[in-house]
C-alpha cells in the first residue's frame, strides 16, 4: 500500500520551486505595467485571485529523496560525499536505538523506572540529522532526539543514570522523568516538558552564538520538535524571531503523523510546517525522514545556509511514528495496528539504509549480528550498574533552584525536613524504607555533614 | 443517595457522565481539547465522540492559548464551551487568555459580553513520579491573577463584580460529577482541576442523573472541636489518614502522639472551590477551634494556604491558640526522585496537627 505512494512521487528532486512554475506565476503576478505598491515588492494586479499554496499551481511542497526502498540512489540525486566509516557510523548509530529502546521500553513495563519514550520509526531523521552538524552546535530537543546525545557521545551510562535517577545522573540529578537528558560538554540543553519552549529559546540561542566571536560563522542553533509542537505560538514566535532578528537557527521539525491520539491531518489544514516557512522569509525544505542519505544532504546544506547567511532555515523531515506515544499510552485506542505494521514492513529506514551499505560491501549480516550481540550486552551492562545505583541524597533536592545564596524560605524548608526526617525517619516504617533508597540513606543530611 | 439510581464510577467516569449529561440538556455545549476525541490520554471523554458526533467533541492543535483562546469565543456567543488542558502544568501557555481575558470579558464590556460559558478541565497535582511537569497545583496563580477580592459578587449578584474565574477542585467521582455540572452551568468562567491520582483509585456510587454540587462551598467532612483541617484534592485522603493516625497512632510513633491529644476533635473540611473561597466556613470553624492547619501540594510562597491564612488570622485573630500553619510543597520544582519527601504526606500532616495542638 504504502509502495504504491512511494512510486507515485517525482523522481528529480528540487528543493525550491519549479521553474516553469515560477515564470507562468510571476507573469500574471508582476506584469509590471501597474507598478507596485509603494515601499513593497508586491506588483498591482487588475486580477481577483486568491492563492493557497506556496509552490503555486495547487501543488505539493516536494519531499527531497536520495534512497529509493531498496536503498538505490534516485536518478539525477546526488550522493552525500560518504566514505565506508562514516557511513557504517551512521548505520551503527541508527541500529542501537531500538537496542536501547526495547531495552528500556520492557524495564519501564517492569516497573523499574516510571517512564519512556521511544524513537522507533525515526532513526533516521534523529541520527542522519545528527550527522549533518557539528559536534558543536548547540543542539534544543524535544524528547525524542536521544541518538543526537549518543551520536557525540553520551555514553550508555549515562542514558541509564538519567533514566534510573541515580546519583550518578549529571543530566539531571534525579529531578526530571525518564527521556529528559541534557548535557552542557555535548552541548545539548536539557529536555523540557512543556512542548514548544524551546523553539523561541533557540532563536536566542542562535543569536547568542552570531554575537560571540569565536563561534560566530562557525556554529549553529538546531531546535528539534514534533509537527505537534509546531501548533504552538512558541513555535511561530521562535520562526518569526529567527527571521526578523536574523540568527543561525536550523529548525529541524520531525513530522512523525502523530501526536499522541491526533493525527497530522488534525494538527494543520495547510501543506505541512514546511510550508510556513516562506511565510517567515525562511529556506525551507521538505525531506523523507526515513531516508538517512536524505537527511544528511539537507540538513548539512541547511547548515551551511544558515551559516553563512546568518539566518534561520526550516526542515521538515517527514517520518512515521512507528511506536507508541510513551510507555502511558497504546496507540492501538487509536490507529489500527496494521497500519503501523505495513509502515514498519515497506519503509524501513533502517533495512533502506542496510541495503545501500550491502551493496558496497560495507555490512553484512555477520557484522550485523556482532554488532547488535555488542551493543545489547554494553547496554545491559550499563543497565545492571545504574539498577544498582541509590538516588542522590535527599538534600539535593533543595539545590540549583538558584543560583548563588539559597534564599531564606528554601533555606529554612531544608531546615523543617531535615527536623522531620530526625524525628521520624528511624521509626516511621513508609520515610524509613524510602530514605534506604537515596546515597547516604539520609543520614549526611541529618547530621548536617 | 437514597432512592436515587447509582452506578460505581471511578473519578474519570464521574467527569465523563457529567460531560454526558452536559451535553445532553444543552445543544450548545462542545467538548474539546487536544486527544479528546479518542477518549483523552486520561479517558475522561472516552466515548463522546461516538455519543455526541465529531462536530460536538473534537481535537484541536496543540495550542493550550488557541484551546482557551477558542472557549472564550464560543462562550462570548452564548454557547457553552467545555476544553481541557491535558495537564495542568501546561496551562500556562493559556495564562494570558485565562486572566486578562476570560476573567474581564464580562468587567471589561459592561456586562454586555462574558466568557461565563467557558469551563476549563485540567489535571493536576502529584501522582508520585511526575516530577515537575506532571505534577503541579497551579491553582494559586490562578486565585491572584484572577482577583481575589470578588468573592462577594455571588452575593450581591451585582455583575460589576463577577470578574472572577472560579477554581474548583474535587475529592472523588460525585464531588466531580456534581461539581462539574455547576461550574458548566455556572455564570462565570470556571478552571476545573481534576487530581489525576484520583482518576481510577477514587470509586463512589454515583447517581446517574442530572445533579449540582454548590461551588463557593466548602463542605466539613468531619466535625470537631479543636482543631480545624483544611485542604482539597488529594491531600484531602492524607488528612483522613493523619487523622487515624493521631487518634491510634502505630507503636512506633506513639512516643510522639501525646495520649492526651488521641481523643482531640479534629474538624476536618474539604474546600472544594479555591476561588471564591468560602471563607464563612472556615472561619466560623477556626473562631470555634481556634486552630488550623492548610495542607495543599503547591508551594508554599504565593500559595493558597497564604492566603487563606492572612484572611482567617485577620478574622479569627483573638480566637486562635496558633498560628496558622501550612503544610505544603517545599518552594522547589517537584523533583521527580524526591517526591515521597517533597508532598505533604500523613506523617507530615500529623506532625503539623500535634505541633499546632501543642503549641
Ligand atoms: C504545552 C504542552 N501541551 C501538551 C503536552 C502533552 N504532550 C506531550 S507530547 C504531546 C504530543 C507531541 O506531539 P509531537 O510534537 O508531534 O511530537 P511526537 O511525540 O510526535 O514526537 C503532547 C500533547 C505537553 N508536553 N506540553
Ligand atoms: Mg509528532
Amino acid at each position: 500500500m504504502f509502495g504504491a505512494v512511494r512510486t507515485s512521487i517525482p523522481r528529480t528532486r528540487r528543493v525550491f520551486a519549479d521553474r516553469r512554475f515560477l515564470s507562468s506565476t510571476v507573469s500574471r503576478f508582476s506584469a509590471d505595467q501597474h507598478g507596485h505598491l509603494p515601499t513593497t515588492q508586491s506588483p498591482i494586479t487588475p486580477h481577483l485571485e486568491f492563492f493557497n499554496s506556496v509552490v503555486g499551481g495547487g501543488k505539493g511542497i516536494p519531499t527531497y529523496r536520495v534512497l529509493d526502498g531498496v536503498g538505490n540512489p534516485l536518478d539525477g540525486a546526488q550522493l552525500p560525499e560518504l566514505d565506508e566509516a562514516l557511513a557504517r557510523r551512521m548505520y551503527e548509530n541508527m541500529t542501537r536505538l531500538p537496542i536501547i529502546d526495547n531495552l528500556l521500553y520492557n524495564v519501564q513495563r517492569q516497573g523499574k523506572i516510571a517512564f519512556y519514550m521511544t524513537c522507533y520509526g525515526e532513526e533516521a531523521t534523529i541520527v542522519g540529522s545528527a550527522a549533518a552538524l557539528a559536534s558543536d552546535d548547540e543542539v534544543l530537543g524535544q524528547y525524542r532526539e536521544m541518538g543526537v546525545l549518543l551520536w557525540r557521545g553520551f555514553s550508555y551510562d549515562s542514558v541509564m543514570n538519567q533514566c534510573f535517577g541515580t546519583h550518578e545522573d549529571a543530566a539531571t540529578k534525579g529531578k526530571q522523568m525518564p527521556v529528559h537528558f541534557g548535557s552542557r560538554e555535548l552541548h545539548f540543553h536539557t529536555i523540557s516538558s512543556p512542548l514548544a519552549t524551546q523553539i523561541p529559546q533557540a532563536a536566542g540561542v542562535g543569536y547568542a552564538l552570531k554575537r560571540d566571536p569565536l563561534r560566530r560563522g562557525k556554529n549553529c542553533a538546531v531546535v528539534y520538535f514534533g509537527e505537534g509542537a509546531a501548533s504552538e505560538g512558541d513555535f511561530h514566535a521562535g520562526m518569526l524571531l529567527a527571521s526578523t532578528i536574523p540568527s543561525p537557527t536550523l529548525f529541524i521539525c520531525r513530522n512523525n503523523g502523530f501526536a499522541i491520539s491526533t493525527p497530522a491531518s488534525e494538527q494543520y489544514h495547510g501543506d505541512g510546517i514546511a510550508s510556513r516557512g516562506p511565510g517567515y522569509g525562511v529556506h525551507t525544505i521538505r525531506v523523507d525522514g526515513n531516508d538517512v542519505l536524505a537527511v544528511y544532504n539537507a540538513v548539512r546544506e541547511a547548515r551551511r545556509r544558515c551559516i553563512e547567511e546568518g539566518r534561520a532555515v526550516l526542515v521538515e523531515a517527514m517520518t512515521y511514528r512507528v511506536g507508541h506515544h510513551s510507555t502511558s499510552d497504546d496507540s492501538f485506542a487509536y490507529r489500527p495496528r496494521q497500519e503501523v505494521e505495513n509502515r514498519k514492513r515497506l519503509d524501513n529506514p533502517l533495512a533502506r539504509f542496510r541495503m545501500f551499505l550491502e551493496a558496497r560491501g560495507w555490512w553484512s549480516a555477520e557484522k550485523e549480528d556482532v554488532y547488535k550481540a555488542q551493543v545489547r550486552d554494553e547496554v545491559m551492562k550499563a543497565m545492571r550498574r545504574a539498577e544498582g545505583l541509590p538516588r542522590p541524597p535527599v538534600e539535593e533536592m533543595f539545590n540549583d533552584v538558584y543560583g548563588g545564596e539559597m534564599p531564606w524560605n528554601v533555606k529554612e524548608q531544608k531546615e523543617d525536613l531535615k527536623r522531620l526526617l530526625k524525628k521520624y525517619g528511624d521509626v516511621y516504617e513508609p520515610w524509613r524504607t524510602e530514605l534506604r533508597k537515596y546515597k547516604g540513606e539520609g543520614k549526611e543530611f541529618l547530621e548536617g555533614r | 443517595m437514597a432512592g436515587r439510581e447509582t452506578r460505581k464510577m471511578n473519578m474519570y467516569q464521574g467527569v465523563r457522565d457529567a460531560l454526558s449529561n452536559a451535553m445532553m440538556r444543552d445543544d450548545t455545549a462542545v467538548v474539546f481539547g487536544e486527544d479528546v476525541a479518542f477518549g483523552g490520554v486520561f479517558r475522561c471523554t472516552m466515548g463522546l465522540a461516538e455519543e455526541f458526533g465529531r462536530e460536538r467533541v473534537f481535537n484541536t492543535p496543540l495550542t493550550e492559548q488557541g484551546i482557551a483562546g477558542f472557549g472564550i469565543g464560543l462562550a462570548a456567543m452564548g454557547h457553552t464551551a467545555i476544553a481541557e488542558i491535558q495537564f495542568a502544568d501546561y496551562i500556562y501557555p493559556a495564562f494570558d487568555q485565562i486572566v486578562n481575558e476570560a476573567a474581564k470579558y464580562r468587567f471589561r464590556s459592561g456586562g454586555q459580553f462574558s466568557a461565563g460559558g467557558l469551563t476549563i478541565r485540567c489535571p493536576s497535582m502529584a501522582v508520585g513520579h511526575g516530577g515537575h511537569y506532571h505534577s503541579q497545583s497551579p491553582e494559586g496563580f490562578f486565585m491572584g491573577g484572577a482577583g481575589l477580592k470578588v468573592r462577594t459578587s455571588i452575593h450581591t449578584g451585582s455583575c460589576l463584580f463577577d470578574i472572577f474565574v472560579q477554581i474548583v477542585i474535587p475529592r472523588s467521582p460525585i464531588q466531580a460529577k456534581g461539581l462539574l455540572l455547576a461550574s458548566i452551568r455556572d455564570p462565570n468562567p470556571v478552571i476545573f482541576m481534576e487530581p489525576k491520582v484520583l482518576y481510577r483509585s477514587s470509586v463512589e456510587q454515583v447517581p446517574i442523573d442530572d445533579y449540582e454540587l454548590p461551588l463557593g462551598r466548602a463542605e466539613t467532612l468531619t466535625p470537631g472541636s479543636d482543631l480545624t483541617l483544611l485542604s482539597w484534592g488529594t491531600p484531602v485522603y492524607h488528612c483522613e489518614t493523619a487523622l487515624h493516625m493521631l487518634g491510634s497512632p502505630p507503636e512506633s510513633l506513639a512516643r510522639h502522639v501525646p495520649q492526651s491529644l488521641r481523643s482531640a476533635k479534629v474538624e476536618l473540611i474539604d474546600l472544594r472551590t479555591i476561588l471564591p473561597w468560602d471563607v464563612e466556613t472556615v472561619a466560623e470553624s477556626v473562631s470555634r477551634t481556634g486552630r488550623l492547619v492548610v495542607v495543599h501540594e503547591a508551594g508554599r510562597t504565593g500559595g493558597v494556604g497564604a492566603e487563606i491564612g492572612a484572611e482567617i488570622q485577620k478574622r479569627c485573630f483573638l480566637k486562635l491558640n496558633a498560628p496558622v500553619k501550612l503544610v505544603t510543597g517545599w518552594d522547589t520544582p517537584v523533583p521527580m526522585q524526591y517526591e515521597k519527601f517533597y508532598m505533604p504526606d500523613p506523617l507530615r500532616i500529623l506532625d503539623a496537627v500535634v505541633e499546632t495542638l501543642t503549641y
